[in-house]
This record gives structure tokens, sequence and C-alpha cells, in this order.
């Protein structure tokens, strides 16, 4: 942090400016003025939040590819696919048992073993062949689209929330002040909040891991070297098949999140691809805090932009994409 | 052993002509949504489609129809590679295509390419499609979005006492055409739109879109369908959103009333306006209804027919019909087939409908409200039943044609 303030004196100020002024819009009650030219603060706080837990859903299908990346360089393309195929195993399960959580779990054993599978079966006969790859996990994606097709229907499903997770809870956030001087706070959906929170430990406790664990140096030191690491006798192959199978478990989870507060359906598989691409690249491949902070700046830009300009929304995320890739090739987080 | 060896002969040639007869076979080729945002919209056109096969059967004069399904997603070139695809592997003669607004103006622009080819719209409402620039081979025997809502302005302002709304609707021509209906009408009572939200159409996240909902007006009108509404419904049930609602044809329809999960009871008291109304006590509505529900296991359909099956039963009936006016000749242009199809007077289950100039149809509209049957499902119930609406909505067509062309600003909110 101070080794950027150092080399990047201006930029940090723009930085520590924009915070402050986004601290003040959040937290200060707006100036009539300031209503006037940019709408409702309440409309404003909502597309903040509804930004930030849809990238806690990116996240978490992004942390997954990224991960994958990271350790064996291979980009897997049919990440998408196994989204899709947990909200799908996660509808099912809730279904059946009528347990949310049960989902939850079951999505991530279900397409953890898809994962391991994937990886043995696939990735190991084409190691190191990145344009191999590539090529087998589009076609392997497409295979799987159309079987899932096959088996759910063109339909679209959605999981229920359980009761206990329904309806708004009163945040501690003004947003505006009646002419009798009381205070309205913020109403916002439950169930989005206990979703951002749940990514934000998933996402601290697979940064402890990684850095604090010996699993976790055993990965970094892969993601430095593989060979070198292979050399000093750890069973690479088990590491490899344990990253992907975490990875695929993230995605399954996060498909039961996305059938929960949106819906799955044919075609979720190609835009969560699409969009965990966009949220690395603007990250940096292969850095999970680059993943957190490529996951919220995409979620805001969507949510802001449909609420102040609904039809350029699809552009800006493409627009950051492009600014990224021009300034910053590597991705704002990556380490090299 | 001579008579059973003539029998034997006789049974065979009798089986041989009927392979000579299923050899001369009229092919029409159908499309419906059967991927996307818009998939039960779809399933259930084709239901529709169906009993109006099994009531009519498919048998014209001594030819068989055989139609071939081919899956679009509402967006227009999907339309038009399905159309396409039709036409060009399966051979097909006439086509009974497209369901959505943006594909209903394609395939009419596709149409005018293929003259000798006859389209019959299955259940596509923009206006646009047959208003601006008809092609003469394409025939609409459903009603346009803003035909659809004739009566709801009134209504929300006379008797809802309504004096303020706003709407969120799907950015796409169909929505544009059914907020045109709405406006010129609550407009010209006296009302006042004060925004018009318009999404994407495939939209998953709704909470900024409902989060910026105006709180100031009396209630809010959602164009929505598919899947679209069923997000939107269950997010707003997330966000606590407790204002009145109005909706519009394809959001209070059965693809949407039964839906999986509660957060349709937002639903419940919802003023609309459609080409139908679940609960109409006609004796010819509940014929339909009854042959609907006979045709399918309960768990495999709706309760009621949606919108999308009543109109792609009164389509797949014009067609057939028209067929054996003109006794299957398919010759010369297919000329006999397009007089009776321009003819023709369908009485259809939801009432009355003949064509205009341009193949557009004339028919019973209906204004409704959601009521709860007391078993947990849904229903739309009469309200007012309004006869012989036509495309101009009763304006004089040069007052009409001055308005433009609906659109994400047209109409402006003002009496014409």
């Amino acid at each position: 942090m101070t080794r950027f303030i150092e080399r990047h004196p201006a930029w940090a100020l723009i930085l520590l400016i924009a915070v402050a002024v986004m601290l003040w819009l959040i937290l200060a009650v707006w100036p009539p003025g300031l209503e006037e030219a940019i709408g409702r603060k309440r409309v404003f706080l909502n597309a903040v939040f509804n930004g930030i837990t849809l990238g806690s859903l990116y996240f978490l299908v992004a942390s997954g590819f990224t991960l994958i990346f990271g350790l064996m360089r291979n980009v897997n393309l049919a990440h998408g696919s196994l989204y899709l195929f947990g909200g799908y195993i996660g509808y099912a399960i809730s279904v059946w048992t009528g347990s949310w959580v049960l989902g939850f779990i079951i999505a991530f054993v279900g397409v953890a073993l898809v994962g391991v599978v994937l990886q043995i079966v696939v990735f190991r006969r084409m190691e190191g062949e990145d344009l191999r790859q590539t090529m087998v996990t589009i076609g392997l994606s497409i295979v799987f689209a159309d079987l899932m097709l096959w088996a759910f229907g063109g339909d679209f499903y959605q999981i229920q929330t359980p009761s206990w997770l329904v309806g708004p809870i009163e945040l501690p956030l003004v947003t505006a002040v009646k002419s009798s001087g009381e205070a309205v706070y913020l109403r916002y959906p439950m169930v989005r909040l206990v979703i951002f929170v749940a990514a934000v430990v998933i996402g601290i406790a697979m940064w402890l891991a990684l850095n604090r664990t010996r699993v976790g140096m055993m990965v970094r030191a892969g993601v430095d070297d593989r060979d070198m690491l292979a050399a000093t006798g750890v069973p690479i192959q088990l590491v490899f098949v344990a990253v992907f199978a975490l990875g695929a478990g993230l995605a399954g989870i996060a498909g039961v999140v996305g059938g929960t507060f949106q819906s799955i359906s044919p075609g979720e598989d190609t835009r969560f691809l699409l969009a965990s691409l966009v949220v690395v690249i603007v990250g940096g491949m292969g850095s999970i805090p680059g993943a957190a902070l490529g996951a919220v700046i995409i979620g805001l830009a969507e949510q802001l932009g449909s609420v102040y300009i609904p039809t350029y929304a699809i552009v800006v995320t493409f627009l950051i994409m492009v600014l990224v890739l021009a300034l910053r090739p590597q991705g704002l987080l990556a380490r090299r | 052993m001579f008579k059973s060896c003539a029998g034997l002969v006789a049974l065979s040639s009798l089986l041989l002509s009927g392979a000579a007869i299923a050899q001369e076979k009229i092919k029409v080729g159908v499309t419906a949504t059967l991927e996307g945002t818009y998939t039960v919209l779809g399933e259930d056109g084709i239901r529709g489609h169906q009993t109006a096969i099994n009531t009519l059967g498919k048998k014209v004069g001594d030819k068989e129809i055989e139609f071939i399904v081919a899956s679009t997603d509402a967006t227009p070139d999907s339309a038009i590679r399905a159309v396409r695809k039709l036409i060009e592997q399966d051979k097909v003669q006439i086509l009974l295509s497209p369901l959505s607004g943006d594909e209903g103006i394609a395939v009419k622009n596709f149409a005018k390419t293929r003259p000798e080819l006859t389209f019959v719209n299955a259940a596509s409402g923009a206006q646009e499609t047959t208003y601006v620039d008809p092609a003469p081979n394409f025939y609409r025997y459903n009603m346009d979005g803003a035909q659809w809502q004739v009566g709801l302005g009134k209504y929300a302002y006379e008797t809802k006492g309504y004096k303020k709304i706003a709407t969120v609707g799907d950015d796409y021509s169909f929505i544009y055409t059914q907020v045109f209906g709405l406006v010129l009408e609550f407009c010209g009572a006296g009302g006042q739109v004060t925004n018009r939200q318009w999404v994407p159409l495939g939209t998953k996240d709704f909470a900024s879109v409902i989060a910026a909902l105006p709180d100031d007006v009396d209630a809010i009108y959602l164009g929505l369908g598919g899947a679209d509404a069923v997000n939107f419904l269950n997010q707003y049930q997330q966000a606590g959103g407790k204002a009145h609602l109005m909706g519009g044809s394809i959001m209070v329809d059965q693809t949407i009333l039964s839906a999986k999960g509660n957060a349709k009871n937002a639903l419940i008291g919802t003023i609309a306006a459609s080409g139908q109304a679940d609960t109409w006590e006609d004796p010819g509505w509940q014929k339909f209804v009854k042959a609907y529900q006979d045709a399918f296991p309960p768990n495999k359909r709706f309760p009621s027919p949606s919108l999308l099956a009543t109109n792609y039963y009164n389509s797949t009936m014009a067609l057939i019909l028209a067929l054996r006016q003109a006794n299957g000749d398919l010759s010369n242009n297919q000329a006999k087939l397009r007089e009776a199809l321009a003819k023709i007077e369908l009485d259809a289950p939801n009432g009355k409908i003949k064509l205009d100039s341009n193949r557009q149809a004339i028919g019973t509209n209906f204004v409704t409200e959601v009521v709860d049957d007391g078993k947990g499902a849904l229903f739309s119930k009469v309200v007012k039943v309004i006869p012989n609406v036509n495309q101009t909505l009763g304006y004089d067509p040069a007052v009409f044609a001055k308005i433009g062309v609906p659109s994400r600003t047209v109409p402006e909110c003002k009496k014409y």
C-alpha cells in the first residue's frame, strides 16, 4: 500500500478522493440540489448495494475460474456449464427436500466431482497444451449445454428462497428526511445481504487458506513454478485435482445463488462465462483479490449503468475491460 | 379360399391407396419460442395449436396437413433462421409464425421476399407488423398489443381512480404497442403517465429497476412477460414492494399466474386487459378451456389456457378452415387459400374475429382483475367485455396515423 502511494502519488490521491466522495454519497443526507440533478438517494443506494451483491455472485463464479487458471494455466471455457449445472442441482435438491441450505452443499459436492472427473479425464491428458485445452473445453461446454437442455428443457427455474429470508430489512442508512424531521431508512432485500456476507466469508476463507496454510503454500508455489514444485516431491497432480474440485464447486454454489436471486435457464452458462472472463481480465488473471475487485467493479458498473444510462448499460462493462486492457493489460491486481 | 384372397387384395389395395394419399401432404411450418425468456409462452402456444388439431383434425379433403415445429428465442434473427430452415429444408408451403413482437416484424418483412408462400401469424402482437407497409401474404388473426389494452386506461382512471401512473416494460415492439394503447386511453381520459422505464428483454436482475420505481404515483403498470415477469415479481417481493399494480396482456396471464412460488400473489387485485379472460362464462370459451384441459395431463399444462394458447388455437383453426374452403388447392400462388383466409370469420373462443383490409384482426377485448380462487390458483376475472376493437382503436384513421408508430416515447401523454 505505502509503496503504491510512493510510486503513484497522483493516482493515490485520485483514489482517495473517489473513496471519500463515495462514502459521503452513501452516508450523508443528500442536499436537494443533488437530488434534483441525479435523482433520489434511495435509487442510488439501492444501485450501489445491488452492484456489490451482484458482484459477490460474479466473484463466486470468477474466483473458481481464476484459481484454476492461476495454478494450471488452463482456461476452462466450460466453467459456465459448471455454474448452470450447479444451479440445476440446487433446484432439484431444494424442490425434493425443501431445504435451501442442503441445495448448496449437494451442488458444491456434485459439481466438484464433475470438476475432478474433468481434470483427470480431460486436462491431465493435455497438460501445457493451451490451444488444445481451449478447444476441448469449448466443445465440452456445447455438449454440456445440450445435455442440460435435454434433461431440464428450455424452461427457467427459480430456487425458492426460504421463508426466513424473504422480504426486506431496514438498514441504518438514511435515504431521505421527511418534512416532519423523521428519517427514512433504506429497506433492502435480506437474501441479497446474506449472499453478500456469504461471499465475503468464502473470499476471506480462500485468502486465508492460500496464504496461511501448508496446502495454500503448495498451491502458491505451483502458481510460481510448477516444475520446481514437482521436483521437490510434492504430489502436484493431487494438488491440481483438489484445486480444480474447489474451483468447480464454487461455480456450483454460485449456480444456486444465481438461481435464488435471479433464475437459471439455458444460455446462463455463456452469460456467466463471459462475466467471469471480463471479471478476471479486469482484476488480473490468477489473482483472488483481483477477482474480488473486478467482480465489484463490473457489478457496480452494470447496476449503476442500468439505472443512470439504461440504454448503454452493457457497453459500460466492456468499456471498462477495454480501458484496463489498454492501460494495464495484466489486470488491476496482477502481480506481474 | 378365393373369398379370403379377394379380401386380402381389397385390403392391400386400400392400404396402398392410403399410402398414396399420405404422400399428398400439405406442409405447414410452425415456430414458437421454445428457448430463452419466453419458453413457457412458446410451450403453451404449442398446446393451443395441438388443441386446435385435436378439435378439427388434420384432413383437408383427401390430403393431410403435416405440421413441422421449429424453435426460436424471441429475437428477430432466430425467427428468420427458423422460418428459412422450415422453407428451405422442410419445404413447407405455409407458415404459422411467429410468437413474439419483434419476430413478427421480421417475418412480415421476410414474407415479402417469398410471395409464393402464405404466412399466418401465430401470436405476435406488434402494431407495426400489419399497420406499417403490410405484406400481402401475411394474415393476423389476433389483435395487436394496443387493441389488447383497450378499456384498461378508462377503467383505471374512472373506476379505480388512478390519476398518475408509471410504466415498466420490456424494451421491444410488442410492449411499446401495449404501452401505446394504454397511454392513449389513460391520458385521453385525463390521467398522467409520469415515467416510462424500459428494460432489455431477458433482464435477470431487476433490483435497481425496482428501486427506481417512483413513490408518488397511484399505480405501476408492468409490461413484462415470461421469465422477466417472474424474476421481477420475485425480486419485488424480496424488496417488500407494496404499490398498486396494473398488468399488460402477457403479465396477467396464466404463464405468470401459474408460476411456482408465492411471489405472484403480489398480482392479486391487479387490473389488466387482454384478448381473453380466464373466467369468462361464454359457452364457446368454456368449451375451449375444457378441450385444452382434456388434451393434456394437469401437470403438463396450466389450469386454464394462456393468451398464447388461445392465439395459436385461433390461427391454427383459421388456417385449417381456410384450407378446407380452398379444398387444399395451393396452385396459382395459393390464390384460393388466400381468398379464403381473407374472408373467413372465426367463431373463436374469445369472441368473433374478422380481418380488415390490412389482414389484421378485429376482435373482442377484455378488462380483467386478478382473483384468487381460494385454493391458491390465480385467475383473471372479467370486468368488462368490449366487442369490435379495430386496429385504429376507434380513432379516425387520419388522426391515428398522426400519432406515430409505437416506440419508447410515442405516444405522448395527451389527448389526440
